[in-house]
């Protein structure tokens, strides 16, 4: 009878997603999708520049993305949805651009979230062979982990990003005892970066090469911003979590690069597909070995689990605000989560993590995900000059501007440029596909746009208009 | 080669599994709850941790 009771008084009830994250979620959300890149992907910078040109993309793409923070956590500790960029762009720029970001977001972390799949599925194959087994399919185990990570998402939010807070600290202090392990204040002992670096085999050139590369240290630290709608205080919670996220990739991607780059050979490095997991065969250690064999293996999880948590979000909000079939903007009742959305992405990273190309739906999301920062400066100008300082209540106020955002403007245009050499038909492909996309929302899909609901937050009239 | 191949069949089980079961529970959710209520959702609104219905 009170179960009757409870459904029906619910059932009469509006529904949304509920505020129960602190900053200690939101700093898992965005170090646990980027972490795995600290495991892999960043390497291939070394093929290109060296192992110095490296180091230099490591700490440029690192100051692209400390801008990116900075901005991010003003921008979305006033704008409190779910959607990130997306609602953003929705109130500061206009519904065009808020499309496309809404749509570099979904495609960025679905893609992401398909690598991740394939690393962990990968992961099962080598663990097989390191067996003596050859010839296991990785298919069953890539499915597996996206299912696995979709039911804790879809089941709710808190649990998701507890879970997330869990594997990513492990995968970071992976890290940090592999770091402490090899002796650093010792030089020559077991890292020896004396014999090892090369200078900069192919110039100046090649360093701007790597930036491409030194994208993966960082990759999705801006998806702090997607949980805007579900932390308690997002004007507190998303500048913390956000800038400490921030803080712990710069001192990750730095110790990783240290560790690596002293026990490998560049050449090799270039182009190791588990860097970091070599490292640690080479120190000699075993248990090193398996530790950061579970940290590869955490660190793809939390992953993959952020970034379903952050695609469906995106994708629920453009649903919401009919962007996208309203159909798409459900809250399950119980659970609270975008379930339909969560759902109906879960067959899009499947199809892409079994096309089995990592490296290619790798560089689709980096692109994907550097549109997003392009759009961020032109967002933080308008921004603060449509509703200055005093006009709003900020949760933090990001020092020094614009220059924060004319630096991650000429360092997006420096990746463009690093991109294209290396991935042009990518790179045009994916601009036609989303000009294409634009081209459907102008003229199709905006006449179901309610175009005053959208427009969520309470701020004065902008300057100006 | 044999316990790996169980543990294949065993990923498809339970991949196929945990999907139907999500698919299940979406499919009743939508039955059982008003569109409009399922829809209800606004952007940016306040709703704090509060129990969950039994549904």
């Amino acid at each position: 009878m009170a179960q009757a009771q409870a459904v029906t008084e619910t059932k009469a009830q509006p529904i949304g997603l509920l505020r129960v994250l602190g900053p200690g979620h939101v700093w898992a959300l965005g170090v646990g999708i980027v972490l795995v890149g600290e495991y892999m992907g960043w390497n291939f910078s070394v093929g290109k520049g060296g192992a110095l040109g490296s180091l230099i993309a490591c700490w440029v793409i690192g100051l692209l993305y400390t801008c990116v923070a900075m901005i991010d956590s003003e921008v979305t500790s006033t704008v409190a949805a779910a959607g990130g960029q997306y609602a953003q762009a929705k109130h500061i720029i206009g519904p065009l651009m808020a499309f496309n970001v809404g749509l570099y977001l979904v495609m960025a972390y679905t893609m992401l979230e398909a690598a991740d799949a394939l690393i962990v599925g990968d992961l099962v194959v080598a663990l097989a062979a390191g067996t003596g087994v050859e010839g296991v399919d990785p298919k069953p185990f890539v499915i597996l982990a996206i299912s696995l990570l979709a039911l804790l998402n879809y089941r709710g939010v808190l649990m998701t990003l507890s879970v997330n807070f869990v594997i990513t600290a492990i995968a970071f202090l992976a890290i940090v005892v592999f770091f402490l392990s090899v002796e650093p204040w010792n030089p020559g002992a077991v890292l020896h970066h004396a014999d090892l670096l090369a200078g900069l085999p192919y110039g100046w050139l090649g360093v701007v090469a790597a930036f491409q590369f030194g994208i993966w240290y960082y990759l999705g630290i801006e998806g702090t911003c997607q949980a805007a709608e579900e932390v308690r205080s997002p004007a507190r919670s998303l500048p913390y979590g956000t800038m400490s996220g921030i803080i712990t990739l710069l001192i990750a991607a730095s110790l990783t690069w240290y560790v690596a780059a002293g026990l490998l050979p560049w050449e090799y490095l270039g182009q190791a597909i588990t860097p970091l997991y070599d490292a640690a065969q080479a120190s000699g250690s075993t248990g090193l070995q398996v530790f950061l064999f579970i940290g590869t293996l955490f660190a793809a999880s939390a992953s993959a689990n952020g970034c379903i948590n952050d695609a469906a979000r995106a994708w629920f909000s453009m649903g919401r605000d009919r962007y996208m079939p309203i159909w798409f903007g459900a809250v399950h009742p119980r659970y609270r989560t975008p379930f339909r959305s969560i759902l109906f992405l879960i067959p899009i990273a499947v199809s892409f993590a079994f096309t089995g190309l990592l490296d290619q739906v790798v560089t689709f999301s980096i692109l994907s995900g550097l549109l997003g920062y392009t759009f961020m400066p032109i967002n933080m100008h308008l921004f603060r000059k449509r509703w200055p300082l005093g006009s709003i209540e900020r949760g933090y106020v990001h020092p020094f501007h614009p220059l924060p955002a004319i630096v991650l403007l000429v360092l997006c245009t420096a990746t463009f440029f690093a991109t294209y050499l290396g991935y042009g038909v990518q790179l045009l492909a994916m601009m036609s596909f989303y000009i294409v996309a634009s081209l459907w929302f102008a003229f199709h899909r905006y006449k179901y746009v309610r175009r005053g609901d959208q427009f969520t937050m309470p701020w004065p009239r902008p300057r100006g208009y | 080669m044999i316990v790996w191949t169980l543990l294949e069949w065993l990923a498809w089980g339970a991949s196929g599994l945990i999907l139907a079961w999500m698919v299940a529970d979406a499919l009743r959710v939508s039955h059982d709850y008003d569109e409009d209520v399922l829809l209800s959702s606004r952007e940016g609104e306040m709703i704090m941790d509060e129990p969950h219905d039994a549904a």
